[in-house]
């Protein structure tokens, strides 16, 4: 689990946050990092049947691209994640999320290997979504902006690889979110796609966590600084709602052990219970900063669009109901990681889509990583997780004569 | 599912101890199997262990090898050396397989180890245009011996495990395996013994022969 247990009092903090724009929002605005742009003349095809256009694709890019282009790796971001995969959020101060990961002599070597992380449409991070300005009206799109699809994503990123000028990518990795993507890649663009390292991830977001996404996305839409989604006309945000969206989301990546073996029924600051309702729990304190800390960096509109996302996500319903068929004849190497202790993914999840492919006769590894860390565990160091990148990495590597 | 006769424990399966090992310290059964595969074919390994089939395949007979494995170190452990493996289970994974998706599905010394030998040896049949099996013969000397004459049941140099604690539960003799591949209607197409020094025996010993002599044996069937 990441952050320390807070002493902050939130409820003073909160209110001042919820009249302020966060550093998050100038992200939206204002990217730091590089920005492909996409004209009238190169729109987004929508699932919903609309073409946005304009659009813009924040992204960074560590390592050297090869003189045969054949060497790039993209990777790509869970439901709050960004592009900083290996370098320092501007938003947060925080290291990049995989920087464990990637890097230099990293499970994903960047002396070998040209990864190349962007921000998801509808993310809040400098790609086009609901906190992008709309040219036609001048203000923040909000909810006039059609829902995205991970097939949506997936397009959007197809167009910055081309931008790159990249034919096929050696590799696409994620987890969660992202793992769902790495999975729309193999079947949108097969023959782009050599290796697929899909983490954490399933082929359809099952009921319960359409259940917790939609608490999520309730408890953002009941706060009264939401407005209909119009809260930046109003100069406000719904930090109420989204902290709580946020605090729900998070036990979902953490594990009933894992939150014993930390928190246990361990008070905050006291030394007996205070009879009343301030956090007299450690978790209730670090939940309650988790919740603060996210809505900084984060757009409450966009959280609906992430959600929303992962919700529509179902591969099978495109192929008849059969994930075999959206598999069939695939020359990918797959690798499938699961965790023993995720409930959010659990092995039983990742494990049907080996089935799938197995079933599709594609090459496919699927390792079940033992650990009480939960979902989150794809984001933490865990030594049999990162040989098992490096193993299928390095092996992919040599099938797809990459030097070293 | 555990992989050998010997290390009872999930893990790794190509220990030196199990069957007499080569001068290439390689399983002889193993040696015996890589010999029986065509070159440049597709191969499902069954127990892949800790992977030293499928690499030894990969390396000598250029094979597009996948792996299944009980044991999550010993998948951990094939990954990590660059091996196509999935972790599953025998009696529960294979109905998920095609017809015909393999040119060979191979399971060395673990089909004793199943809990429905003639369902997984049928699916072994089906999934592959050839399965090859390798178990330990529960016909050997040594363990009429034991259970003949000294009245308990057998702990050999192979079968190491006490009859409380072993995973061995469908044990076979050479016999009773050429009778189950009858009854499935599968032929035998080649049919190899090792005996206690890990040579192979003479194709023309007669069955009985070879059913009291080979410590371990190497069929391969087809439909």
């Amino acid at each position: 689990m990441k952050g320390e247990v807070s002493t902050v009092r939130p409820t003073a903090d909160i209110e001042r946050k919820s009249r302020t724009t966060s550093a998050g929002n100038r992200e939206a605005l204002e990217p730091s990092s590089p920005v492909a742009y996409f004209g009238p003349d190169e729109p987004l095809r929508l699932d919903a049947g609309i073409d946005l256009s304009p659009i813009q694709i924040a992204y960074n890019t560590y390592g050297e691209l090869n003189a045969d282009r054949s060497n790039a790796i993209l990777v790509c971001h869970a439901l709050t994640g960004d592009h900083y995969a290996a370098s320092q959020s501007p938003v947060t101060g925080k290291p990049g999320w995989w920087s464990s990961i990637i890097g230099p002599g990293k499970p994903i070597d960047t002396d070998r290997y040209f990864v190349i992380c962007s921000n998801v449409i509808g993310g809040c991070l400098g790609s086009t979504g609901p906190a992008s300005i709309d040219p036609e009206t001048g203000e923040p799109y909000g909810l006039t902006l059609p829902v995205i699809t991970i097939p949506d994503m997936v397009r959007a990123q197809a167009m910055l690889v081309d931008r790159l000028g990249i034919d096929t990518l050696f590799a696409v990795i994620g987890g969660s979110m992202g793992g769902m993507q790495v999975l729309q890649w193999t079947v949108s663009y097969p023959e782009r796609v050599f290796a697929a390292l899909p983490i954490a991830t399933g082929a359809r977001h099952s009921a319960q966590n359409i259940a917790f996404h939609e608490i999520g996305r309730q408890a953002v839409m009941a706060d009264p600084d939401w407005q209909a989604g119009r809260y930046f006309a109003h100069g406000k945000r719904p930090v109420k709602g989204l902290a709580v969206a946020r605090m729900t989301a998070h036990v979902t990546y953490l594990s009933e052990m894992a939150l014993h073996r930390k928190f246990g029924r361990n008070l905050q600051d006291r030394e007996r219970l205070g009879f009343g309702f301030e956090a007299d729990f450690q978790i209730e304190s670090y939940l309650r900063h988790q919740g603060m800390t996210f809505v900084d960096r984060f757009d409450a509109n966009s959280y609906l669009y992430m959600t929303r996302a992962m919700d529509y996500f179902d591969i099978a319903a495109d192929f008849d109901g059969s994930l075999a068929k959206a598999f069939q004849g695939s020359k990918t190497r797959f690798c499938l990681v699961s965790f023993s202790s995720d409930w959010l993914f659990p092995t039983e999840e990742n494990r049907a889509v080996v089935h799938a492919l197995n079933a599709a006769a594609a090459s496919v590894s699927f390792v079940e990583i033992e650990t009480d860390r939960g979902h989150d565990a794809f984001l933490l160091e865990e030594p049999n997780f990162f040989a098992a990148i490096d193993g299928f990495v390095s092996s992919a590597a040599r099938a797809r004569g990459l030097s070293r | 599912m555990t992989l050998t006769a010997d290390t009872g424990a999930p893990g790794p399966t190509a220990t030196s101890d199990t069957v007499a090992g080569t001068a290439t310290g390689i399983r002889v059964d193993l040696e015996v199997i890589a010999d029986l595969v065509e070159p440049n074919t597709r191969v499902l390994d069954i127990g892949s262990g800790d992977g030293a089939l499928l690499a030894l395949l990969q390396s000598r007979r250029h094979v597009d090898g996948r792996g299944i494995e009980i044991s999550q170190a010993g998948v951990n452990e094939c990954v990590a050396r660059g091996l196509s493996v999935i972790q599953g289970d025998a009696d529960r994974d294979l109905v998920h397989y095609p017809d015909d998706a393999f040119d060979y599905v191979i399971l060395s010394q673990t089909i004793q180890a199943t809990h429905n030998p003639k369902v997984v040896l049928s699916e072994l049949l089906r999934i592959g245009r050839r399965a090859i099996v390798s178990f330990p013969n529960f016909g050997h000397w040594t363990i009429r011996y034991s259970l003949g004459l000294r009245g308990s049941m057998p702990v050999t140099r192979n079968l190491t495990h006490a009859w409380y604690e072993t995973p061995n539960i469908h044990f076979c003799t050479i016999r009773d395996f050429v009778a189950l591949a009858g009854e499935l209607g599968a032929t035998v197409e080649t049919a190899i013994a090792i005996n206690s020094t890990g040579q192979k025996m003479g194709m023309n010993m007669p069955w009985w022969f070879w059913n009291l002599f080979g410590e371990q044996a190497v069929f391969v069937l087809k439909r």
